[in-house]
């Protein structure tokens, strides 16, 4: 790590005021990306601007039939949030399966979507649940979000405030892990909006999270695992690694979004 | 059995320290005026260092030093050593290239030492190298041995990069054996490469001493005096008695700390050359470039039976990646660690092994947890299983028809074993695992969609090589005996001081345990003394479970010679001959009389001395010993692994494991059982989860824990561990050693439980969900045809 000027703003205000004033600044939530990458000395931000004592970035509630849930809010409070496992159980139970306790508790859900890692568990549920982040400057809906690996449509100093996740959504999150690192080697969010279904799949793209417009066609007509047979997504736009393969994780989609549309039933 | 003696399961009593964060490693060590060092690594597996210029760095602030290859040379500072001498076919001594500290005209792999950047801090160090610009020329790098024996050389010396083409066994014997055998049974074998990763990483801390000119290094060292003895002899930073190593609390070492490596050879040198100690702490990344590997092994076995169903042969050709350069016992684990242990469980009239050592751009490779027998007990245990397959053979059945039971057993490939009761193991393991009940198990798999698969090992392992006369005969460089000094302080408490050092194996408690039985006092009058080489006299550490069955036999030889001395005092103080003194539950009795003293009494009557004369008997009650074991001792169980596995992700779920285990005597039940858990784990790891990648340009991929899968919690089962005990009759305690076993036997039951439930056998290690997915898809072809 290098050394760098540590701020820590009170409000949203203040800290876009330091972004945009400080030269090679950087928001940190909850850290556990960007102090890895400091640690390792691949990023080496001059400036430092702590959002944890923004206390508006905090917290969970429900407006107008909505889900509201601050940028800074930790995956340990997404899970364990009776709003949240009520309103959208599929959300809560996705937040449960991220890292390990320690990650979750520091880990928020504004640092993951920014991020936007290719296999990170938040995007597909942001994806799917046709979620609109919310910034400091306007509203953005999922859709037009998220642009490729590690890449979003956040501008320079543009800060995520809040999400607003619809609720009364029928949905499931499937997750095939990593066997290293935990994280989705193939993830796949469903969710049926009245006679809609969106299916976001993350983990497997080779420009991060996408939509598999074949199994969503499937499963508006038949929400049903059986929809899905003989259904896939091509494995010519999917990541090949040292653990997976393209051709693996084609495959692994089909099987994974079975299993998400049986737990959503 | 007294409650603290031997066969209890006393807590350990050292886990309250390390719990609750008060332990003291090497890393916690800080001295006045310390500097820190940063090793500038190379990025290229292999290349030329045109030029190396830090003048700019070395104006950085904080920058203290910088050193490169020639200030090590120009000090005539040594290289690293390789402690055995491996003899190839035609009687040349194997081809080792220089191993220097610090590189010296040349990287041969990604994490070489290029140079070293000391300063006040970490940071500033770090950050100084990063302004020193090295010139490379880089060359071609190759990662496997097969290319890198077409390849040019690493080393000079080893033209085709071969450092030895060694064999052991009877060549005709077994060629006869094949040509009059019923069936053959063939297998290709990689031993994947592994990267140790013990829970703290090695650290160093070196200082210098002007007014005495004495040297003192810090380092989590499995053996603190072989490391001295290596920096004193061979690499030269200071005769013995001026050179103190203290090995303090070490965090898991797993085979990788018992080598002596360069940053702590820099680091105590360039404490006299900067007059300020030098401390080096490795990051993780560093630990996977640089901690010596374990395996990587590409085999070809044989195994042939005749029309009984008994083998009659086996022959081995193995190529073993040594990396590039020889790290400390590299030469010996894939020759005298392995070959031997070839024969297994088994009476194999004919063996012939052949093993090729391979320099490669790519980190040493050293014993690591097992050493050499993992990778033997996976080539029969495999062929065993695969042989009973092909011949219709239950594979227990034909294991018990090849057993050797009568002992000693000579094989031929040097061992005789002197012990054991493999079929006793074995019929208790079928009947923990339920093996009677395993085709119901398989139907009820079947019914949900699941491949369920039955596999065994049946291993055999050598623990406390020696007797050191023997291991002298093979190359080794050293003896492999061990020390102990027992002193009994006025008041009855006593000191043990070991040659053996403890990095988790919890000695503080099991060495205790023999001391307290042994002269009945409690166990909390016993401290255990090990790790620093200005306290314990010599020793040889503790690597290849030798610690019980070699250092423990040590500590009850000199538990004889103060029995011996103690019954002398006790006499003087009863007013008996010593002759008619007895000693039992800590108390010295006349014989036959009601007149006693106990144990505490002795000893203040041994210092105060006013009850004898100094002509007749020496003060004091302080005694040494050394022992040298008369053979190898020979761990044997058996292990069933079932497995379940998702034809859909290919995720393979251990859902029983069953152990067995002839450990011989064991000292502390839940101790040993620990460690069975423990080996057990990374066993499983191996078998599913690890393996080092180096791309083909020799860089790691898994140089870190996102890429490289540690076994965690849940990708275990639960275990069943249960215990046979023959005595081991070559030392004399019986003992003969548990610290490796568990991932000795793993590996075997888990690829051959896999390969049972997918009905074929073209399964690697590691079994990843995405290998046996596409395995799987075979079987599901087969099943849906029949
Ligand atoms: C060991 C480990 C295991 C993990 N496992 C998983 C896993 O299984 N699944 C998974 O999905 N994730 C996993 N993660 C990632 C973790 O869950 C976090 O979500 C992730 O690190 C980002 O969140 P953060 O709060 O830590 O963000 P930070 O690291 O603080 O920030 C990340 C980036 O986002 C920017 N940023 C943060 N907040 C905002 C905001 N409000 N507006 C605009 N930009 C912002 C920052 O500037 C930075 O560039 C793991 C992490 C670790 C260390």
């Amino acid at each position: 790590m290098y050394e760098f000027e540590y701020h820590h703003p009170g409000s949203v205000e203040n800290a876009a005021k330091l972004l945009s004033t400080l030269p090679e600044a950087k928001l940190l939530a909850g850290g556990h990306t960007l102090l890895p990458t400091m640690k390792q000395r691949l990023a080496a931000p001059k400036h430092i601007v702590d959002m944890r004592s923004i206390r508006e970035l905090h917290g969970i509630h429900v407006k107008d039939g909505h889900l509201v849930i601050g940028a800074m809010t930790t995956h340990s409070h997404v899970a364990e949030s009776a709003l949240v496992n009520s309103h959208l159980p599929s959300l809560a139970a996705l937040a449960a399966g991220i890292g390990d306790p320690h990650v979750r508790r520091r880990g928020t859900i504004g640092g993951s979507v920014a991020n936007n890692d290719p296999a990170a568990d938040y995007p597909s549920a942001v994806l799917a649940l046709n979620a609109t982040i919310v910034t400091n400057q306007r509203e953005i809906k999922a859709d037009a979000f998220f642009t490729g690996m590690f890449e979003t449509a956040l501008k320079e100093g543009e800060i995520i405030t809040h999400f607003v996740f619809p609720t009364g959504i029928k949905g499931a999150y499937a997750k095939f892990p990593n066997p290293a690192s935990r994280y989705a080697m193939v993830g796949v969010f469903v969710a049926r909006h009245g006679a809609d279904v969106r299916v976001a799949v993350t983990g497997a793209g080779a420009n991060g999270v996408f939509r598999a417009n074949a199994l969503e066609a499937a499963l508006k007509g038949d929400f049903s695992p059986k929809a899905l047979d003989g259904k896939g997504v091509s494995a010519d736009d999917l990541n090949t690694d040292m653990h997976a393969d393209a051709a693996y994780r084609a495959h692994l989609i089909t099987v994974m979004a079975k299993r998400a549309v049986t737990a959503a039933q | 059995m007294s409650a603290t003696g031997i066969g209890a399961s006393v807590k350990r009593k050292e886990d309250f320290r390390f719990i609750t964060g008060r332990g003291n490693y090497t890393d916690d060590v800080n001295r006045y005026g310390q500097t820190h060092a940063y090793f500038l690594r190379s990025p290229h597996a292999h290349a030329t260092i045109d030029g190396i210029d830090y003048a700019e760095a070395l104006k950085m602030p904080g920058v203290v030093a910088i050193f490169t290859g020639k200030d090590l040379a120009d000090d005539k500072i040594g290289g690293l050593i390789c402690g055995w001498s491996i003899t190839s076919k035609d009687g040349s001594p194997m081809k080792a290239g220089a191993h220097p500290a610090l590189a010296q005209g040349k990287v041969r792999y990604v994490g070489d030492h290029v140079a070293v950047i000391i300063a006040d801090t970490y940071a500033q160090a770090r950050t100084a190298a990063e302004h020193v610009n090295v010139k490379y020329g880089v060359l071609p790098a190759n990662a496997d041995t097969a290319s890198a024996m077409k390849s040019a050389p690493l080393h000079d010396v080893a033209s085709d990069n071969r450092v030895y083409d060694w064999h052991l066994g009877d060549k005709g014997a077994t060629e006869a054996a094949f040509a009059k055998a019923k069936h053959i049974t063939k297998l290709d074998i990689v031993n994947n490469r592994l990267v140790p990763n013990p829970m703290e990483p090695r650290a160093a801390v070196g200082e210098y001493e002007q007014g005495t000119e004495t040297f003192c290094l810090h380092t989590t060292s499995q053996n603190p005096h072989v490391a001295r003895l290596v920096l004193s002899a061979f690499i030269g930073i200071a005769p013995e008695h001026k050179l103190r190593v203290i090995a303090p609390d070490v965090g898991g070492g797993f085979g990788s700390k018992i080598f002596i490596y360069a940053e702590e050879t820099v680091c105590v040198w360039a404490s006299k050359k900067v007059g300020r100690p030098v401390k080096w702490t490795s990051d993780r990344t560093e630990a996977f470039l640089s901690d010596a590997h374990g395996r990587d092994h590409v085999t070809h076995a044989e195994l042939a039976m005749d029309a009984n169903n008994k083998i009659i042969g086996l022959r081995v050709h193995t190529t073993a990646n040594l990396g590039a350069y020889l790290s400390t016992f590299s030469s010996a684990v894939p020759t005298y660690l392995y070959a031997p242990l070839l024969s297994g469980q088994y009476n194999i009239p004919a063996i012939y092994a052949e093993v090729d050592g391979v320099y490669t751009n790519t980190a040493p490779v050293d014993a690591y947890r097992g050493a050499g027998r993992p990778e033997a007990t996976f080539v029969i245990e495999r062929l065993v299983e695969v042989a009973a397959r092909e011949l219709g053979v239950d594979p227990a059945v034909f294991r018990q028809g090849n057993y050797v039971t009568q002992f000693p057993h000579q094989t031929p490939v040097i061992f005789c074993y002197d012990g054991g009761d493999y079929n006793a193991s074995m019929l208790k393991a079928l009947e923990m695992a339920d093996y009677k009940g395993i085709s119901a198990r398989k139907a009820a798999s079947a019914a949900k969609g699941k491949l369920r698969g039955i596999g065994f090992s049946s291993y055999i392992e050598a623990c406390g090589i020696a007797p050191s006369a023997a291991v002298g005969s093979l190359g080794a460089g050293v003896g492999l005996w061990e020390s102990a000094e027992v002193r009994v302080n006025p008041v009855g408490t006593v000191e043990v001081l070991t040659g053996s050092h403890s990095h988790g194996q919890g000695h503080e408690t099991t060495f205790a345990q023999l001391v307290s039985g042994r002269l009945g006092i409690p166990i909390e009058n016993v401290s255990i003394v090990h790790g620093d080489t200005d306290k314990v006299q010599m020793g040889m550490g503790t690597y290849g479970s030798r610690s019980g069955a070699v250092g423990m036999s040590a500590i009850s030889k000199a538990l004889d010679k103060i029995e011996a001395k103690a019954k002398k005092v006790a006499g003087y103080v009863l007013e008996a001959a010593e002759g008619d003194i007895e000693f039992k539950d800590g108390k010295f009795t006349v014989k036959g009389t009601d007149k006693s003293v106990d144990f505490g009494s002795v000893a203040l009557q041994a210092y105060v001395a006013h009850k004898f004369s100094g002509q007749d008997l020496e003060p004091g009650l302080k005694e040494g010993a050394f022992y040298d074991p008369t053979n190898f001792t020979f761990p044997a169980g058996v292990h069933i692994c079932e497995v379940e596995i998702d034809p859909d992700t290919g995720v393979t779920k251990i859902e029983r494991w069953t152990a067995v285990d002839d450990f011989g005597v064991i000292i502390n039940p839940m101790i040993v059982e620990g460690q069975v858990h423990g080996g057990i784990a990374q066993g499983i790891g191996q078998a599913l989860l690890e393996g080092a990648i180096y791309d083909k340009d020799g860089q790691l991929l898994t140089a870190s824990f996102m890429d490289y899968a540690m076994p965690r919690a849940d990708d275990l089962p639960s275990y069943n561990v249960g215990m046979t005990e023959t005595r081991c009759p070559s030392n004399p305690l019986g003992i003969k050693g548990c610290g490796e076993a568990g991932c000795i036997a793993a590996p075997p039951a888990v690829i051959n439980a896999i390969t049972d439930a997918l009905g074929h056998e073209n399964i690697a290690m590691p079994a990843t969900p995405q290998a046996v997915w596409r395995a799987a898809q075979q079987t599901m072809k087969k099943l849906a045809a029949e």
